[in-house]
């Protein structure tokens, strides 16, 4: 690789060759009718080229071929779905996230980025995971939009204030891949980059609790949730219960459902009147202002920890 | 391309009946317009070329050579708000096809000469308040503007740039309007709409564009100077706004604009193929139809800007698939034009050479379109330099080239003097070798990973941002050149005589200059354009 | 004049476009901020407006008939309804919303539930009313050229392209209202 001048990033990832694929036949199609119209019109300027000053411009031309137009307007067509069915393909893989997948948090910020594990520990401008699992990073932004782009992953995701985007990559070899913000996000968008360093299972889960002496996020979002006062309600009967509430279906006031997803937990802590859930009354205040988007994702990952330990009474 | 006759200038054209500035700044004759525009905007290209310079010194060095990443943010955005707005967009409309298309259609002017004139006013009005932002310390949005960055976060000249682009947005607003209006209903007796030269075609599916769109980038750019001076939250997601709405306004506009900027230049090329082949362009029905395709399709596809916004998949994959169709009568086009060679009595005048660049880069640039058309493979080339490629390819192999070629072309017509071929062949060559040693290399640092408006980058990507910058030196001289043999033709060069290229085409017919009201009898049409099969005379003087 | 309107069309779009999102969005907020607003007013300004259109019409058809006299008379009217329908806009309903806090940016203090949702309500109301009555002032511009000429004898059932121009401008500037006043003035059930 140091002595090959790169034309391709590394392929990294478990999405990596099948986008590289892709490219390859994007390019044998462009090759082919890029080189067919060049060499075309080279031979024609070549073979039907003006002779001399006076030659008179010819005679019996022929202007019109409907099969000719019909065959060039085909094949383009079956070609460009090829390209749509299998580059569709390849999208739809990438949203949709293998559930067992692990998840990591990211925050963009003006211009660095930062990065939570689910036991706590925190990187800046750093992304460690293992490779051969896959990770899914769910993603905010505190200020504007950033992107959160890793070339030989062949992965990229816009990085929105106010809501939470995804995207999922399965790394397949250890080694260290560059990280780009790649949303134009103000003066220090060239900077806001970083490394992710893919490591074996084995070191990943030694570099994950090497020095970390915290507490996990969802220890971090139990704190807040005395803290914050949020039992008193939560903890009492007088709002919604949290266990096994991640991932489950909620009846809302206005008789629609919900998926109590980690957008629908930011909503309700930053925006609780916009959805009632059945059966409760309207009384829970705003957060707004009060947690940042770090502790909301703690409080997150707490009511994730909660597993349905009894059965629920009467409980939406 | 020399007659058989002695040439002799005409005694009184749209040029010498009167020098006054006053009779400048008060014209209504569109073809003086269409100098008032030239003017304009070679400035504005100077402009927006010197930030290019600029930018292109800077990457190469990975740490920036000359600027901090402050002022290059200030600088690709300046370079982008002026040759989208004040360059691309109304380079060929606002020039050439003010000037020809009432001579095209047989008419002594356009539809609303006056309006033309505040068309150029309102131009100016909105590239002043541009330049004034350069001046006053620049604008670092970007020209896509997007919130919350350019509403919340930047504290530079941003409405200043926002309210310069609304106002020249009027500009093409009129512009279009009088140009449907004209073929509407000025076109000479005779002239029916499938005996338009392609070149009209063209301009009509601009115009449409050109109505249609312009008012919703207004209204985003509108929001954005609410939402800066009054503080409310349209775009503000703290306040319940949304920024991505910012983007489907914006782009809702800014992708019918680069069909605005390229179709009329393919109705150029269309006319010089013709032209230097001495041929009838091979299916005029599908060229004259995919204008208008393209022009339609072209407004349903803005999302493919945005496939990894956050936008829902179904969405994009929607986007995707008209994007994917859209493509097709550009293909069409190209194989048309192709095609129109075959059996041709071809020669290699700098219009046809700027003619058969075109053709090839615009294919480049086409394909590479299909790479970011295709959703799997912009999530990964998305926002780096291989979009900045493929849309260079398009805009200057593609528009440019075309703007170059016509203004070659129609020169003679404009000025009644002909440039030197020789340095107009090596100019445009040397454009085509320098334009693509600059924009190929984005390519490939584009899937490579590097992305697009970064000041500094890696060390891995050095080799090939100094080859584009290599290129790019090229390219510049490229556009000089003509520069200097141009104005040096205005005086010396040979008189060009009413049709120097033998050419079809009502604007052939009158003499050049022309006079000011174009014809000196209303001339009636009797055939299809480009009938070269039948031209076996000389073209005589009107 | 078609293709003006058309464009125009595409103007307020853009702003109808960015309305629907958010009420959609915020149903409940929008609905409230809706109350706010006066509806009588709004109605009134409603028939005015239609009242307005009767009049431009009455107008043109007078100039097809050549009766100066009534086109004169019909061109003042409408600009009267018209300068009424700003009047109140401006001198009822717009100082009425800034004292009660409305307005943001400038002043607002509502404090209900979701405000900063109502505030963006608003936001739209003032600005889709402000960019509808900037059209208007300009019509009444316009107008007062149309009349100056009509006074001075320049239309006949031969030359009255103008007024007819006029007459589809000021038509369509009153079916952009009749679209904003139920969106804007009368979300959510309140009869």
């Amino acid at each position: 690789m140091p002595h090959a001048f790169p034309l391709f990033p590394q392929e990294a990832s478990t999405i990596a060759p099948a986008v590289d694929h892709l490219f390859y036949f994007l390019t044998a199609v462009s090759i082919f009718f890029a080189s067919l119209i060049f060499l075309l019109i080279f031979y024609f300027a070549v073979k039907y080229r003006r002779r001399s000053k006076d030659e008179p411009a010819p005679k019996n031309q022929v202007i019109n071929n409907i099969p000719l137009e019909v065959t060039w307007t085909v094949i383009p067509m079956i070609l460009v779905a090829i390209m749509y069915l299998w580059g569709a393909e390849i999208f739809v893989r990438n949203a949709q996230p293998p559930p067992n997948a692990l998840e990591i948090f990211v925050i963009g910020k003006q211009w660095m980025w930062h990065i939570e594990h689910n036991n706590g520990k925190r990187e800046i401008n750093a992304l460690h995971i293992p490779a051969g699992v896959p990770v899914k990073l769910t993603m905010t932004s505190q200020d504007v939009i950033h992107d959160f782009s890793v070339p030989a992953f062949r992965m990229k995701m816009d990085v929105v204030p106010d809501r939470y985007t995804t995207e999922w990559f399965e790394a397949t070899q250890p080694g260290k891949y560059r990280l780009f913000c790649d949303q134009y996000c103000g003066m220090g968008h060239a900077l806001m980059r970083g490394w992710v360093y893919v490591m074996t299972p084995q070191d990943y889960q030694r570099w994950l609790t090497s020095g970390v002496t915290g507490q996990t996020m969802a220890e971090q979002g139990a704190a807040l949730y005395n803290q914050l006062g949020c039992v008193t309600c939560h903890g009492t009967g007088k709002g919604p219960p949290f266990a096994g509430l991640y991932g489950r279906t909620v009846k809302l006031s206005d008789g629609t459902t919900v998926v109590a997803n980690d957008a629908y937990i930011r909503e309700s802590i930053l925006d609780p009147s916009a959805q009632i859930v059945n059966g409760y009354p309207a009384i829970m205040p705003t957060f707004k202002g009060q947690v940042s988007e770090e502790q909301i994702l703690q409080l997150t990952a707490y009511i994730k920890s909660l597993a349905s330990t009894k059965s629920n009474t009467g409980a939406p | 391309m020399s007659s058989q006759e002695i040439a002799i200038e005409p005694k009184l054209n749209y040029l010498n009946c009167d020098y006054s500035i006053k009779s400048w700044l008060l014209t209504t004759d569109h073809k003086r317009i269409a100098w008032l525009y030239m003017m304009a905007i070679t400035f504005f290209f100077t402009v927006g070329g010197i930030a290019a310079t600029l930018m292109r010194l800077n990457l190469l060095e990975p740490q920036g050579l000359l600027v901090e990443p402050e002022t290059y943010n200030k600088l690709f955005s300046i370079h982008g708000i002026i040759m989208v707005f004040f360059f691309l967009v109304p380079s060929i409309p606002a020039v050439m096809g003010n000037f020809l298309l009432p001579m095209m259609l047989g008419a002594r002017d356009v539809a609303f000469p006056k309006l033309n004139l505040l068309s150029w006013y309102i131009f100016m009005t909105g590239g002043s308040l541009v330049l004034y932002t350069v001046i006053a310390g620049g604008v670092d949005t970007g020209w896509t503007f997007y919130t919350p960055l350019s509403t919340l976060y930047l504290n530079t000249h941003v409405m200043a740039a926002a309210g310069g682009v609304f106002i020249a947005g009027f500009s093409s607003i009129l512009t279009g309007l009088n140009f449907v209006v004209t073929i509407h209903k000025m076109r000479a007796p005779g002239l029916t709409w499938f005996r338009l030269p392609l070149f009209v075609w063209a301009m009509y599916a601009a115009s449409i564009i050109f109505i249609i769109g312009t008012p919703v980038i207004a209204i985003s750019l509108f929001l954005i100077v609410v939402e800066r001076i009054f503080h409310v939250g349209i775009f503000d997601p703290s306040l319940g706004g949304d920024p991505i709405l910012f983007q489907h306004l914006f782009w809702f506009y800014s992708h019918p604009a680069v069909y605005v900027m390229i179709l009329p230049s393919m109705g150029v090329i269309s006319e010089l193929i013709t032209a230097f082949s001495r041929k009838r362009i091979f299916g005029y029905h599908f060229v004259a139809f995919s204008s208008v395709a393209i022009a339609a399709i072209g407004f349903l596809v803005w999302g493919h800007h945005m496939f990894i916004s956050g936008q829902s998949v179904y969405a994009g994959l929607v986007f995707s698939a008209l994007s994917m169709a859209v493509a097709i009568p550009s293909a069409v086009k190209v194989f048309n034009w192709t095609a129109t060679l075959y059996k041709g009595s071809i020669s290699y005048e700098a219009p046809m050479l700027y003619a058969l660049g075109f053709i090839g880069l615009f294919t480049i640039g086409g394909l590479t379109g299909l790479y970011l058309a295709t959703t799997g493979l912009d999530q990964h080339v998305h926002d780096t330099y291989f979009v900045i490629a493929h849309f260079h390819y398009i805009m200057v192999g593609g528009a440019v080239m075309g703007y170059l070629g016509g203004i070659h072309y129609w020169w003679p017509k404009m000025t009644g003097r002909l440039y030197p071929d020789g340095w107009a062949r090596v100019a445009a060559i040397i454009v085509f070798v320098g334009f693509n040693l600059t924009f190929f290399p984005q390519f490939i640092l584009g899937y490579l990973g590097m992305p697009r408006r970064y000041a500094v980058y890696p060390p891995e990507f050095h080799t090939l941002n100094v080859i584009s910058t290599a290129g790019a030196s090229i390219l510049g001289l490229g556009y000089v050149i003509p520069l200097i043999y141009l104005a040096w033709s205005l005086r010396y060069g040979p008189i060009a005589g009413p049709n120097p290229w033998k050419a079809t085409g009502l604007e052939w017919t009158t003499s050049s200059p022309p006079p000011t009201h174009n014809f000196e009898e209303t001339p009636i049409v009797t055939e299809e354009p480009y009938r070269y099969d039948r031209l076996a005379e000389e073209i005589h003087v009107a | 004049m078609w293709i003006f309107l058309a464009t125009e069309i595409m103007f307020f779009g853009g702003l109808f476009t960015g309305y629907t999102v958010y009420r959609n969005l915020y149903t409940t907020a929008f609905e409230t901020g809706s109350h706010l607003l006066n509806a009588r007013i709004g109605a009134l300004n409603t028939a005015i407006l239609i009242a307005s259109s009767l009049t431009m019409a009455l107008a043109v058809h007078s100039a097809q008939t050549g009766k100066r006299a009534k086109l004169i008379f019909f061109i003042i009217s409408t600009m009267c309804l018209g300068a009424a329908f700003l009047l109140i806009k401006f001198f009822f309903e717009w100082t009425h919303d800034y004292a009660e806090g409305f307005v943001p940016g400038l002043h607002f203090t509502y404090a209900g539930p979701h405000a900063s949702h109502v505030a963006l309500f608003m936001c739209f109301y003032f600005i889709m009313t402000g960019v509808h009555a900037l059209h208007m002032v300009a019509g009444e511009g316009v107008l007062t050229v149309l009349l100056i000429m009509a006074w001075r004898g320049r239309f006949n059932q031969e030359r009255y392209n103008a007024i007819e121009m006029m007459g589809l401008y000021w038509h369509f500037v009153d079916i952009v209202w009749i679209f904003l006043f139920p969106l804007l003035y009368l979300l959510g059930a309140r009869f």
